[in-house]
């Protein structure tokens, strides 16, 4: 049933007459052509399509758009301010945490949203909360160090 | 883009906006020579090149390449080639790639090849750019050539800097081509400034930013979204097809024409409902083979032996050998799992089909979408956006060919986006293997036999380095190229094809055989081997790793191994450490350690980060990657139980790339994944005493050959 589905989306007010029922991840994808969230399995398994829910991330592709009526939504797209990129981009991308790119922005929001819930998180607690995103290509060490120094950057106890 | 097959080449180059436009043909010495390829010849331009380079008149340059992008980075590896042969610098460099429109033909982006073979005919392309521009420059400023130089897409009289033109200067106002046939001369390596660095990557900013954009995410007014209807298993054929319920939905188009039945929809959500609303039942095939039946099948199945190498005489060999052993080992199929599946959108339009696809091959598939639709080849143009990983696996597919056909069907441009339950049941699986070795040493711990014959994975990585008098290598069946009925489905090219499988069978029975003759298993290797770059990785994995020298396994719960090899020319080998948990089976790898012989390195931490992604990617095939199957029905659907390697597995991996540049590059993607295998089983053996024979090396596995299952 079609309805008023009323959001925040990187910080601007968006208002779509659709199906409540329809899984954040299509409707960013489709309607609202943010194409940087992406699927990688559809079931919550690898974290490609991770964004953030008011700071938290959460798997789009899991999340009803019930869920997020007057919520503040952010994609990929919203990181980086006025062109520059943000920091923790930053590290992605100087330190070649990222091989052909397609889980990038789900392990970036997904660190991105660790970060949030703990500023000075310890290299067990990075692990741990990337754990179940997936890289097939395997980046896995940079992304680690990336993180890593962006949180030590930001006051986190990192070398 | 307006349709520029049958153009000369000066409307090419007008084309492009103007500019020089410099092409090179090496000849059939390059794989990437056209002769075999018909779709290729019938386009008029640029029929007889390998590489080409556009200079615009701004001075940017643009390189075009059939090669593509899916994370190995030679996007920038390839602009460095062109960026020092040219004389410009890094951030004057664009590329185009895998558009079969304006790039030269090409065999595909695989096997390690684009550094090692595009990369000379890249270098070749701009090396004579420099002389055409060089030429241009002399003839401008009215000099010799001789009497310039280059820097910075700058040409400068060498005695007085002050007179000099720039290449967008000496650009302008042309639309001109050249083919130059004189040789010029590459740029030393003494006098690199882009080769042999480690500049960020091209690709970095829209990737890290979701700007980079992968097929699925080209939008087309009126796209619909496709969802085909698929067996439940490879052999099985559809018996009914009720499709009422999903014509009845609204907004949704049924497609039911010759075999392929799909429904599509501008929502992709409610295209996957109305799949559900197909009601349909099939006829399977009673399974004959299964997960664990498989080894003995591909024994039973195998067809007459390729005779890879051959040399003295086994029975003489098993004779005068001091000590002989027999194993044989197994690894499971394993599947590509790109985190990007099989995608691609296709819209036909004024007789010209336009697809965007995931693909490593668009030349190929250029050809096969033109097939599928009963086009000319030359009005297909085929599109490589950013590929989300390929690892082999995306060599063709059939999505491109499907969205090509459903565009054609419904008159609307249509994306074909494989689910991941899709993605694993096409997959071209790594095949499984089983190979049998029977190898003997003489008294002074020296090789004196080697009867190798292995069933299912094919030969790369079965070379035998080591210097044995009597030797036998025996391949039955080439992954993609067995007989029918080896395997229950399709079967292809995995990371660096079949020689996971070879090395994880001959760098343990080395182990074997070191152990026995009470030698350490690396100098046991350095005894056994007269090749100067296999020594010379074995010592820098020595030196690099602090290998301490042993007679036998430590059996205290830690230990460590080695294992090497050669992949597509380049020697590796590795040094793992791991701590082996005895009550629960679980292994964990603490540290690798990896030094490779890849020639001269373009980009060194490109190089790396490759390195990297093979031991770590391993780690997947090594303790938990195996696809379950019964008969063609794949059980595996989704990473719920299918597993990857995940972060808390991760190693601290040291690479050392051993300096040897006077050889060419050679290849970099593939190499370090070899010895994943066997290094692992190795440090497993030298911590447990426990030798493990069959991949992946689960728990479960592991507790068996210790003796606690």
């Amino acid at each position: 049933m079609k309805e008023i589905v009323n959001f925040t989306l990187n910080g601007e007010a968006v208002a779509l007459e659709t199906d409540a029922d329809r899984k954040l991840l299509w409707v960013l994808r489709t309607d609202l052509e943010k194409t940087g969230t992406k699927y990688g399995c559809g079931e919550g398994f690898c974290g490609s399509c991770t964004v953030l829910v008011d700071g938290v991330a959460v798997r789009s592709c899991l999340v009803d758009l019930d869920y997020i009526k007057g919520k503040d939504v952010t994609t990929i797209e919203g990181l980086a301010a006025g062109g520059d990129l943000h920091p923790l981009q930053r590290e992605f991308f100087e330190r070649g945490a990222y091989h052909c790119g397609y889980c990038t922005p789900g392990m970036i929001m997904n660190a991105h949203g660790l970060l949030q819930a703990n500023q000075n998180p310890t290299h067990d607690e990075i692990v741990q909360g990337m754990e179940n995103n997936l890289c097939r290509c395997s980046a896995y060490k940079r992304i680690i160090e990336a993180i890593e120094a962006y949180a030590g950057a930001n006051g986190g106890d990192h070398e | 883009m307006s349709d520029i097959s049958r153009m000369d080449r000066r409307e090419f180059v007008k084309l492009l906006g103007g500019g020089i436009l410099v092409c090179v043909n090496l000849g059939p010495m390059t794989l990437f020579n056209s002769t075999a390829e018909p779709a290729f010849q019938r386009r008029g331009y640029p029929e007889d090149i390998n590489a080409y380079l556009h200079i615009a008149e701004d001075g940017q340059v643009t390189l075009y390449s059939g090669k593509i992008e899916m994370g190995q980075g030679a996007m920038t590896s390839l602009c460095q080639m062109a960026a020092e042969d040219l004389g410009v610098s890094l951030d004057s460099m664009h590329i185009v790639m895998g558009d079969t429109d304006t790039c030269p033909w090409d065999m595909g982006t695989f096997g390690s090849m684009t550094t090692r073979m595009f990369g000379p005919a890249v270098r070749a392309a701009a090396a004579k750019a420099r002389l055409v521009l060089t030429d241009l420059a002399a003839e401008r400023l009215d000099v010799a050539r001789e009497s310039l130089s280059v820097a910075s897409g700058v040409v400068y009289v060498t005695n007085d800097r002050t007179r000099n033109v720039s290449y967008g200067a000496l650009a302008r106002g042309q639309a001109i081509t050249h083919d130059v046939e004189e040789d010029a001369v590459l740029r030393a390596v003494r006098d690199f400034t882009v080769m042999g660095e480690s500049p960020l990557r091209m690709d970095g900013v829209e990737k890290v930013t979701g700007e980079a954009k992968y097929a699925g995410d080209v939008r087309l007014p009126g796209m619909l979204y496709a969802r085909i209807l698929r067996p439940p298993a490879h052999g099985a054929t559809p018996t009914r097809v009720d499709t009422s319920a999903a014509e009845a939905m609204p907004d949704v188009t049924v497609v039911n024409q010759d075999g392929m039945v799909a429904v599509l929809c501008g929502d992709p959500e409610r295209a996957e409902r109305a799949l559900g609303a197909i009601g349909a039942e099939f006829d399977e095939p009673v399974p004959t083979v299964d997960t664990e039946s498989i080894f003995d099948h591909l024994v039973e199945s195998a067809p007459e032996p390729r005779v890879s190498e051959q040399e003295g005489d086994l029975a003489a060999g098993r004779r005068s050998s001091a000590q002989t052993f027999e194993a044989t080992y197994h690894n499971s199929y394993v599947a590509h799992a790109p985190m990007e599946p099989h995608t691609a959108v296709a819209e036909i339009r004024d007789g010209k089909a336009r697809v965007w696809t995931s693909t490593q091959t668009p030349f190929g598939d250029q050809g096969s979408i033109a097939r599928a639709i009963g086009f000319e080849a030359e009005d297909v143009q085929v599109l490589t956006p950013y590929v989300g990983g390929g690892f082999g696996g995306k060599s063709g597919g059939g999505q491109a060919e499907e969205a090509a056909r459903l565009a054609q069907i419904t008159g609307r441009p249509v994306q074909v986006a494989w689910t991941r339950a899709e993605e694993f049941f096409y997959d071209t699986f790594r095949p499984a293997a089983t190979i049998e070795v029977v190898s003997g040493i003489n008294e002074n711990g020296k090789l004196n036999l080697w009867d190798y014959q292995v069933y299912g994975a094919g030969a790369r990585g079965s070379d035998v380095f080591y210097d044995v008098p009597n030797k036998s290598v025996r391949v039955y069946g080439e992954w993609g190229r067995g007989p029918a009925g080896m395997h229950p489905f399709a079967v292809g090219a995995w990371r660096a094809p079949a020689a996971n499988s070879n090395r994880f069978a001959a760098e343990q029975q080395m182990d074997i055989m070191a152990d026995a003759a009470g030698i350490d298993p690396l100098e046991f290797r350095l005894m056994n081997t007269t090749d100067d770059r296999m020594l010379g990785v074995l010592r820098a994995i020595k030196a690099a790793s602090g290998w301490e020298t042993r007679s036998g396994p430590a059996g205290t719960g830690r230990g460590r191994g080695v294992a090497c090899g050669i992949d597509a020319e380049s020697y590796v080998a590795l040094v793992a450490d791991v701590t082996v948990d005895s009550n629960t089976g679980e292994v964990a790898v603490e540290r690798v350690v990896c030094a490779q012989d890849m020639g001269l390195v373009v980009n060194p931490d490109g190089a790396r980060m490759q390195v990297e992604g093979c031991i770590a990617m391993g780690l997947g095939y090594v303790f938990s990657e195996e696809i379950r199957f019964e008969g063609g029905k794949i059980l595996d659907k989704n990473f719920g139980t299918y597993e990857l390697a995940r972060f808390s597995q991760m190693p601290e991996i040291e690479t050392v790339l051993v300096s040897n540049d006077d050889l060419p590059p050679k290849g970099g993607g593939e190499p370090a994944i070899i010895n994943m295998g066997a290094v692992v089983a190795n440090a497993i053996c030298d911590a447990t005493g426990a030798r493990i024979y069959r991949l992946p090396m689960t728990p479960e596995r592991v507790l068996e050959a210790m003796g606690r299952s």
